[in-house]
């Protein structure tokens, strides 16, 4: 939409980022929750028009980056059986497992696809009656319904040979289960746009109030992400945390209760691993008991393996901002944006991988790792 | 976590039968095209109108006022220093 | 299918199927008379300057996409890279690998494109090879050209030439290849006015070098990889500091929009037909009026310069002020949904 342009024209972000400058009068700490945030502040050089005073933390929301290794091993398992096609988004291929990612069984010999839509998956399976396609379906809240509606048009054309993976994620758990960490410290949470125009804004009201945290509601363009941080700075300065929705194009208070009924008519809460952080109750989305057929895991008896958490990954204190990346022994050793281990550095953008490439530290400041395994 | 991008709707096809034939809509954007699925969006838009899509779906409905008004909430945000009798540049 | 529509193990075998093919489709396409004699070797003569010479191999999926096939880069990318470091190209090889039942009709399609672009670009193929697997040990058609050139004496053109206060050009339009490869690549079918930009450079780089050869310092094809990497091992090679503008970019809206629906960054995204120019600042404006005023450069820019410090490092100051390090692409780049 021509509107876009305007939403990165420097003529509606220079008067933002003059007025940041100006509102700023202590150092604060935002956390940017979103992955597509991330990539969106690296892509447009948004750190360096900010004052020294702002420390932006890369929060857990990249679906792909927080998937850990069980369920990875999982898929890996699905896609090395012989009749299994695996058809899945483009940036989990090269997320690592516990042996390997998508990557390396597809050089091993397994059949992988990459589609854009969870619909394309099921339009493979189609054409290829006789494999069973298996759809690893990972994402938030915005990603989750647009599988949910693929699954029930799997339902209604009677296609069998259609599966998924179920390993969704939803993002108020896992925010209450960091901002409940009291040594977490941070002012601010800069939210996830295309999460809340699903969930809506009010959704982190409870947040807000119960850790009198401010937050911002963003979308993904350079003047969004200035109008979320200028509304979080205001928000800090005058001492009133509440929900402030930047986004309004996008989300509104109560959010888009259609999708949100497609994910609860398919989806069920369950506690859920998250990369870093470990058992997030109530945090993931399993298929409903109705819906078993459908259930990847069940009917290629797939066992979701407990994950060994790598030892030294200290992602989580990374994310929570804690620790810098080379406090952690693995960083620059064990773990590497080519041979990634947390998620912080399988995120192309993640805080790890970022501070890798560009800030010159390559090595751990331990020297050697705590312990062998 | 969610890339999205809003295109233009140029068509509603099909929902004749909601089985073989569900409602989509054919969406634009400087002359890229794609159908997209509308499950999932709030409420099914008009010609005309934008969608927000992610994953070949549309996730949300909106019009050109909306970016208006949105933007218009931007400038006034980064306005309130003129407001205040500042001008931009000059010390607090 | 008919048996005889089809490339069978015969067609390799080097007896009268090969010579079927050979004289029955090749010939008929490409008629230099250096080739027409099959003997084992071409023979050129003799030529004054230095010899250049450059080989790809090409194993595009889709063979044929829009504005292009694999039959058009393995002739268009070889003359490029002999171009880049300002040679003429003389003459080049085609060797292809083909699995085992290929459609001959696509075989053909390749083959006319492959004549067609060596015409247009006025060098023959004078030598050449043919070699067919068994079914499943390639992916339909493998395709290798070599070529030879002849570099002028006074021309130094490379790499490690960059120097501070250069300005950096770029001949046309960005990542239109690439994101023509991906749009129609399986799972991903977006429609739109989208074209691989294959096209030989060596009249471009012959009438830059003929005007001014002692301004110009490097030239580049951004292939894979990209704009992004190739300014990467540019910068390093020269050691040198290299800033270009994203509002000085030359990126056809389409192309952006394609980019922004499957999460790519157009800086990341193959070229073929594009020649990043680094040069002296005085004959910035002299080279862009004159490759603007041919076919293959009407769009194109001055995008940056190069800068003193910051050795072996790229940077891109963004549309709205921002500043961001270009670092070489890692792995391959794949649609995104996050």
């Amino acid at each position: 939409m021509k509107g876009a342009d305007a939403f990165r024209s420097r003529e509606i972000t220079a008067p933002l980022v003059e007025e940041i400058i100006r509102s700023l009068v202590r150092p604060v700490r935002i956390m940017e929750v979103c992955g597509t945030h991330t990539m969106s502040i690296f892509r447009h050089g948004i750190r360096s028009l900010l004052p020294a005073g702002i420390t932006l933390l890369s929060g857990p929301g990249c679906p792909v980056c927080v998937t850990p290794a069980s369920h990875i091993d999982a898929f890996v398992a699905a896609a090395r059986l012989p009749q299994v096609t695996i058809a899945t988004f483009g940036d989990l291929i090269r997320v690592p497992g516990s042996e390997g990612s998508l990557a390396t069984a597809r050089a091993a010999g397994a059949r992988v696809e990459i589609v854009y839509s969870p619909m394309d998956a099921l339009t493979l399976a189609q054409q290829e009656p006789e494999r069973l396609v298996v759809f690893p379906a990972i994402g938030f809240e915005t990603t989750a319904p647009t599988i949910a509606a693929t699954l029930l048009q799997a339902e209604r054309l009677g296609i069998t040979n259609f599966l998924i993976i179920a390993a969704g994620k939803t993002m108020p758990q896992a925010l209450e289960a960091l901002l409940s960490d009291p040594e977490l410290q941070v002012d601010g949470l800069l939210c996830p746009g295309h999460v809340s125009a699903i969930i809506g804004a009010n959704a982190y009201r409870p947040l807000a109030e119960k850790y009198r945290l401010t937050c911002a509601v963003a979308g993904f363009e350079p003047a969004d992400i200035l109008a979320g941080l200028l509304s979080l700075i205001r928000q800090i300065n005058e001492g009133r945390p509440r929900v402030d929705n930047c986004y309004t194009r996008a989300v509104t208070a109560q959010g888009n209760s259609k999708a949100r009924a497609l994910i609860d008519q398919v989806f069920a809460p369950a506690d859920s691993e998250w990369r870093g952080l470990g058992i997030i109750p109530g945090s993931g989305l399993v298929l409903q008991e109705r819906y078993r057929r459908f259930d990847g895991l069940h009917r290629l008896a797939i066992p979701l393996q407990p994950t060994r958490e790598p030892k030294g990954c200290r992602c989580g204190d990374i994310l929570k901002g804690r620790l810098l990346p080379p406090d952690c022994p693995l960083y620059g050793t064990a773990c590497t944006p080519l041979l990634p281990i947390g998620p912080c550095m399988v995120s192309n953008e993640g805080t790890c991988a970022a501070y890798y490439r560009y800030s010159g530290h390559k090595e751990s400041r331990h020297r050697q790792p705590e312990t062998t395994n | 976590m969610c890339l999205a991008i809003p295109m233009q709707v140029i068509e509603i096809r099909g929902g004749d039968d909601p089985l073989f034939d569900p409602q989509v809509a054919l969406v634009e954007s400087d002359g890229i095209r794609k159908e997209i699925r509308l499950e999932m969006t709030d409420r099914i838009p008009e010609v005309g109108e934008y969608v927000i899509i992610h994953a070949g779906f549309a996730i949300r409905t909106l019009t050109v006022e909306d970016a208006e008004y949105n933007l218009s909430l931007m400038r006034q945000m980064a306005e309130t220093l003129e407001q205040q009798g500042r001008l931009p540049g000059t010390p607090q | 299918m008919k048996a005889n529509s089809i490339i069978s193990l015969d067609h390799g075998s080097g007896g009268l199927a090969s010579q079927n093919l050979i004289s029955g489709l090749f010939l008929k396409y490409l008629t230099c008379p250096q080739l027409r004699d099959l003997e084992d070797c071409a023979v050129l003569g003799e030529f004054a300057g230095r010899i250049a010479m450059s080989t790809d191999s090409y194993v595009v999926d889709p063979l044929f996409f829009p504005g292009g096939d694999i039959g058009a880069l393995a002739v268009h990318g070889t003359i490029n890279d002999l171009a880049m470091r300002g040679a003429c190209p003389l003459a080049l090889s085609l060797a292809l690998i083909i699995e085992e039942g290929f459609p001959l009709a696509d075989l053909e399609r390749v083959i006319a494109s492959v004549a067609r672009c060596c015409e247009e670009a006025g060098v023959a193929i004078v030598t050449g090879d043919t070699k067919v697997v068994p079914r499943g040990k390639a992916d339909g058609l493998f395709v290798n050209t070599t070529g030879i050139g002849i570099v002028s004496h006074r021309v130094e053109i490379s790499g490690k030439r960059a120097r501070v206060g250069d300005a950096v050009l770029i001949s046309g339009t960005l990542a239109d290849h690439g994101i023509t490869i991906m749009s129609c690549q399986a799972g991903i079918a977006i429609s739109g006015d989208i074209t691989s930009d294959t096209q030989p450079l060596h009249r471009l780089v012959g009438a830059l070098l003929e005007e001014d050869s002692g301004g110009v310092h490097v030239l580049r094809d951004p292939t894979r990889g990209g704009l992004a990497t190739t300014l990467c091992e540019i910068a390093r090679s020269s050691q040198v500091g290299i800033i270009i503008e994203e509002e000085l970019l030359p990126i056809r809206p389409a192309v952006n929009t394609a980019c922004e629906m499957i999460g790519l960054d157009p800086l990341y995204l193959a070229n073929e037909g594009k020649c990043l120019i680094i040069c002296e600042q005085d004959c910035a404006d002299a080279v862009l009026q004159l490759i603007r005023r041919m076919p293959e450069g009407r769009d194109a820019a001055l995008i940056g310069r190069v800068v003193e410090g910051r050795e072996g490092q790229v940077s891109l100051t963004t549309r709205i002020g921002g500043s961001r390090l270009l670092e070489p692409l890692t792995g391959q780049p794949l649609p995104r949904i996050c």
